[in-house]
């Protein structure tokens, strides 16, 4: 009887014996729970009244499991979950270091203030085809690629978060919406298609798709084979997912079509994803290849910091313009793992946080602008700050922190970047760092002078209502300049929880001893 | 077996590459799901041929005696075999409603997003 022969086997050589603690099922939390919220909208699909109070409960439950999370991998160092009692490097586990903690927490924020904003948008067909489910489904896509440990299940939750977005993006089935659908879709899943090709390569090369058993590896040399193709392939992948220089042409083309609040979604986490899983392959599992691709990426660094500074002057239409602002921010990013030392990597981590919330925020932001103009084209805006002060004060706001102004929170990161270039001799990098400073600020000093200070173009009709803004709106916003504000004015507890992050990424001893203990 | 299936895969890529390089959306879905193949079996080749004898652990044992053959990459394979077919099915309802509404399958026509005449950015306040 084969129920007599299991027991006589030793166990503990393949499994985890012993049972989970309740406080460890606190990782996979911030999966799990929009997973069941996105289940449970799929069957109120009749009572649309109750989407938007579910994913808002959900999402306050999921950022006090992310901030719990962080508080215990902030004092206890990383934590790792296996699923099915596999031993690691075998079953697939759930790893959290303190960046993936950081960006899960900071998803789960962006995630409430958007869908807070989405409240405001989204009317009764939208949310009878499901805008929530597949909003929740995308923060569980992203939240599982922040929080896992095996690089497979990295390309799993990479395509969860893809169908998601088709989703979304395609949601309302405007003849514009299809156009932007269609690119995005087919660029996108090229470049989750070749991150495929790498992770099968890899698994030639290597045997193995954990992450710490593949940092191990990497480390003892122990790997021989074609690494260079894998880690060309899989740059080109993740640069792609991040809208880097000559692999951003689906952004601008695709960002500006959907929902505000699924923009500001797509533009605070999609192409952070792709920046996360770059640091978490070339800094964390193969320091030798994030040293070759080093040059390479402070080069795409200065051409995407120019090409994203000047898609911002060039644009007309203000959504797009954000789209833009998206791209010179992920310029500034790639910046830190292009010096590759800690200081730079931190600063990056530190830029790429407030990226996240702004991004969110400027997309928020267009969308009520030009909700109230009526149009998105900066030609035929103005007026707007005699109609809502506040958004007034909260566009400045948004503004001067896209721009690295203080006192908001792009400066301390971009300085801290500055700073590492100088030291590290890259001089052109600085003027760079600086000139795209300076290049979106005049941008963006000339959205706030159309869309708010200009006299409003030709009066409406007579009678004609003019389109009010609600708390809905405003709210999100206002909250995204204080998180801003506040982070700008006391950036210790950021700044040294990216520092902290830089380091466990350079080092990786830590990540690995937790998943792997005794090697 | 490896190199015919090397061989295979190198054909596939080429194909689809050469699919997904043309204008007209249903070729570059075709490109799609050569692609998705090409991938599949490159899996599965680097997953090494080394056995036919399946995976099979005596009862009371906790590893296999002998040389079996590696059930991962089927596993791997099957994933991303349902995530790439459900993909090409949306694409697939995505280009055909792109091809009524825009009223053309040349992806260079398809100018809505962005749209080719542009106000250009304005020059004076």
């Amino acid at each position: 009887m084969a129920a007599v022969g299991v027991n006589e086997i030793d166990r503990s050589v393949a499994m985890v014996t012993k049972a989970v603690s309740l406080a460890d099922w606190l990782l996979i939390a911030p999966v799990a729970l929009p997973i069941l919220g996105g289940a449970a909208l799929l069957m109120l699909n009749r009572r649309i009244a109750w989407h938007a109070p579910v994913t808002i409960a959900i999402l306050v439950l999921m950022s006090l499991a992310d901030l719990v999370l962080l508080y215990r991998v902030w004092t206890e160092g990383p934590l790792h979950m296996a699923m099915g009692s596999w031993l690691p490097p075998f079953g697939i586990v759930f790893a959290a270091d303190t960046l993936g903690v950081l960006f899960a927490t900071i998803t789960a924020f962006t995630g409430l203030v958007c869908a807070v904003f989405a409240t405001a948008e989204a009317d009764a067909t939208e949310y009878r085809y499901g805008y929530f489910t597949f909003y929740l489904l995308m923060l569980a896509g992203v939240t599982g690629a922040f929080l896992t440990g095996d690089i497979f299940n990295l390309y799993v939750w990479f395509e969860v978060l893809l169908i998601s977005s088709f989703g979304l993006l395609a949601l309302g089935s405007n003849p514009i919406q299809l156009d932007g659908t269609f690119k995005y879709a087919i660029l996108n899943l090229i470049a989750t298609t070749l991150f495929l090709v790498s992770v099968g390569i890899l698994y030639g090369i290597a045997g193995t798709l954990n992450m710490a058993d593949l940092a191990l590896k990497a480390r003892s040399g122990e790997m021989s084979g074609p690494l260079m193709t894998f880690g060309i392939l899989m740059t080109v992948a993740f640069l792609m997912k991040a809208a880097a220089f000559p692999l951003n042409a689906w952004l601008p083309a695709s960002y500006h079509v959907p929902r505000s609040s699924s923009s500001a979604l797509f533009a605070a986490l999609l192409t952070k994803v792709g920046i996360y899983a770059l640091l978490r392959t070339l800094i964390l599992l193969f320091p030798q290849l994030g040293e070759a691709f080093a040059p390479v990426l402070l080069v795409v660094a200065n051409a995407t910091m120019i090409i994203g500074a000047l898609g911002l002057l060039a644009s007309t239409d203000i959504r797009r313009m954000v789209g833009w602002a998206v791209i010179s921010g992920i310029g500034v990013i790639l910046v830190g793992p292009g010096l590759g030392e800690s200081a730079a990597l931190g600063g990056a981590i530190a830029y790429a946080m407030h990226s996240m919330i702004v991004m969110a925020g400027l997309y928020c932001l267009a969308g009520a602008m030009s909700w109230m103009a009526g149009g998105q084209s900066l030609q035929r805006m103005g007026g707007l700050a005699l109609r809502s002060p506040a958004l007034l004060l909260c566009g400045l706001g948004l503004m001067l922190a896209t721009a690295g102004l203080p006192p908001f929170s792009g400066l301390w990161p971009k300085a801290i970047l500055v700073e590492a270039a100088l030291s590290d001799a890259a001089y052109t990098t600085v003027v760079i760092v600086l000139l795209n400073g300076l290049l979106t600020t005049i941008a963006f000093g000339r959205m706030f002078a159309f869309g708010f200070w200009k006299p409003a173009p030709a009066a409406p009709d007579e009678g004609a209502e003019l389109a009010l803004l609600s708390k809905k709106r405003l709210v999100p916003i206002a909250a995204v300049v204080v998180v801003s504000l506040a982070a700008g004015l006391y950036p210790e507890p950021w700044l040294a929880a990216s520092h902290q992050a830089a380091a466990g990424l350079l080092n990786g001893a830590t990540y690995i001893e937790t998943v792997l203990p005794g090697g | 077996m490896e190199t015919a299936l090397s061989v295979v895969v190198g054909l596939l890529f080429a194909a689809a590459i050469y699919l997904m390089l043309s204008l007209h959306t249903i070729r570059i879905l075709l490109g799609v799901v050569l692609l998705g193949n090409a991938v599949n079996l490159l899996i599965f080749t680097a997953g090494r041929f080394r056995s036919e004898v399946p995976p099979i652990i005596a009862p009371d044992a906790y590893a296999p005696a002998g040389d079996v053959a590696n059930p991962l990459p089927q596993a791997l394979i099957l994933t991303a075999i349902v995530i790439s077919f459900s993909f090409f099915v949306f694409l697939l309802v995505l280009a055909y409603r792109a091809y009524q509404d825009l009223g053309t399958d040349d992806s260079d026509k398809m100018r809505l997003a962005e749209p080719v005449a542009d106000d250009g950015p304005p020059k004076g306040y």
